[in-house]
C-alpha cells in the first residue's frame, strides 16, 4: 500500500465530480458531483495524514472540519434550490439566469 | 491496521472500484434517484478507505454524516423537487461535454504525473491508529480552538438560514377579519357557565 495509490483515487473522484458539476443540467446532481470533489479533498487530507504525519494527525481534524462544512453546504444548497423551484418552477440548470445580465 | 499486505490491496481494490465506479454511475446514470443511491453506496465505500488509513473515528463521522445525513437529505431534495421534465436539448451540447471531458482527462493527468513525480517524505513512525480519537479531541481544544468553535457558528448560521430560505410564505386571499371569525368559532354549541355558578354556591 503506497501514498500514490491513494492520491491517484483521489484525483480521479475530483475530476469525475468536476465533469458532473460543468455538464449536469439537473440541480440535485450538481450538488452531488460538490460532494464527490469534497470527498476527494478529504481522502487526500487523510491520506497525507496517515502516510506523511502519522503521529501528529492534523490531516484528521481537517477532514472533520470538511465534513462539517460539507453538511451545512448541502443543507444551505438543498434549500436554495427548494426556493428557485418554487419561483422557476424548473430544476434546469439553462433556465437558472437570475443573475445573469 | 493490523491487517496483512495482500488482505489490505484486495480491500483497497475493491473500494476503489466500488468507489469509482459509483462517482461515474453518480455523474452519468438518467435516473437521479439512482444517482442519489450510488451516491450513498460511494460515501460508505470512502469511510472503507478512511478505515484503511487507519482513521476510525473520521470513518464514523463519514458513516454518520454523509451517509446518514446528507444522503437522506438530497434523497428529501430530490423527492421535494422531482419533476419529470424532459430537458430542452441545447445547440452543440456534445462540443461542451467532449470539451469538460478533455479538460478533465488533462486535469488528471497533470495530477498524477505531479503525484508520481514527486519525492514524498514518508514518515516511518508507528500510526496512531485507535488513539487517534483522543488525539482529535486534543487538536481541538488546543491549537484548533477558534476553528472549532468557528465551525459551531457556522453550523448554526447555516441551520438558520436553510430555515429561512426554504420557508413557504402563505399569502391568504381572503381578508384576514373574516377568515379569524370564521375560524376562532368552536365547531359545538357555546356552553353556559353553569359549572362556573354552581360551584361558587355552597351547598
Amino acid at each position: 500500500m503506497q501514498l500514490e495509490y491513494f492520491l491517484l483515487t483521489a484525483a480521479a473522484l475530483f475530476c469525475i465530480g468536476i465533469y458532473g458539476l460543468v455538464t449536469s443540467r439537473n440541480v440535485i446532481r450538481v450538488l452531488m458531483s460538490i460532494e464527490l470533489m469534497l470527498n476527494a479533498v478529504n481522502l487526500n487530507l487523510m491520506a497525507f495524514s496517515n502516510y506523511l504525519d502519522p503521529v501528529g494527525i492534523n490531516g484528521q481534524v481537517f477532514a472533520v472540519f470538511v465534513i462539517s462544512i460539507a453538511a451545512a453546504e448541502a443543507a444551505v444548497g438543498l434549500a436554495i434550490v427548494l426556493s428557485i423551484y418554487r419561483n422557476r418552477d424548473t430544476v434546469d440548470m439553462e433556465q437558472f439566469n437570475l443573475l445573469k445580465w | 491496521m493490523t491487517l496483512a499486505e495482500g488482505v489490505q490491496l484486495v480491500a483497497f481494490g475493491l473500494l476503489v472500484a466500488m468507489t469509482l465506479g459509483g462517482a461515474l454511475g453518480v455523474v452519468l446514470l438518467d435516473n437521479i434517484v439512482y444517482s442519489a443511491f450510488l451516491l450513498g453506496g460511494v460515501f460508505t465505500s470512502m469511510a472503507g478507505l478512511y478505515i484503511l488509513l487507519n482513521a476510525g473515528f473520521v470513518a464514523a463521522a463519514q458513516v454518520l454524516v454523509y451517509v446518514g445525513a446528507v444522503s437522506v437529505l438530497i434523497l428529501f431534495g430530490i423527492m421535494l423537487v422531482n419533476k419529470e421534465q424532459p430537458f430542452v436539448p441545447m445547440r452543440r451540447a456534445w462540443l461542451g461535454k467532449a470539451a469538460t471531458g478533455g479538460v478533465c482527462v488533462g486535469l488528471f493527468a497533470l495530477l498524477a504525473a505531479s503525484t508520481l513525480n514527486t519525492p514524498w517524505a514518508i514518515s516511518s513512525e508507528v500510526p496512531t491508529g485507535d488513539m487517534a480519537t483522543a488525539a482529535i479531541g486534543i487538536h481541538f481544544f488546543t491549537d484548533y480552538l477558534l476553528p472549532f468553535e468557528l465551525a459551531s457558528v457556522l453550523l448554526l448560521i447555516a441551520l438558520i438560514g436553510a430555515i429561512v430560505l426554504a420557508r413557504r410564505e402563505f399569502i391568504p386571499d381572503v381578508a384576514p377579519g373574516d377568515l379569524a371569525s370564521e375560524a376562532l368559532q368552536l365547531p359545538e354549541r357555546p356552553r353556559e357557565l353553569v359549572s362556573s355558578v354552581s360551584a361558587s354556591e355552597p351547598d
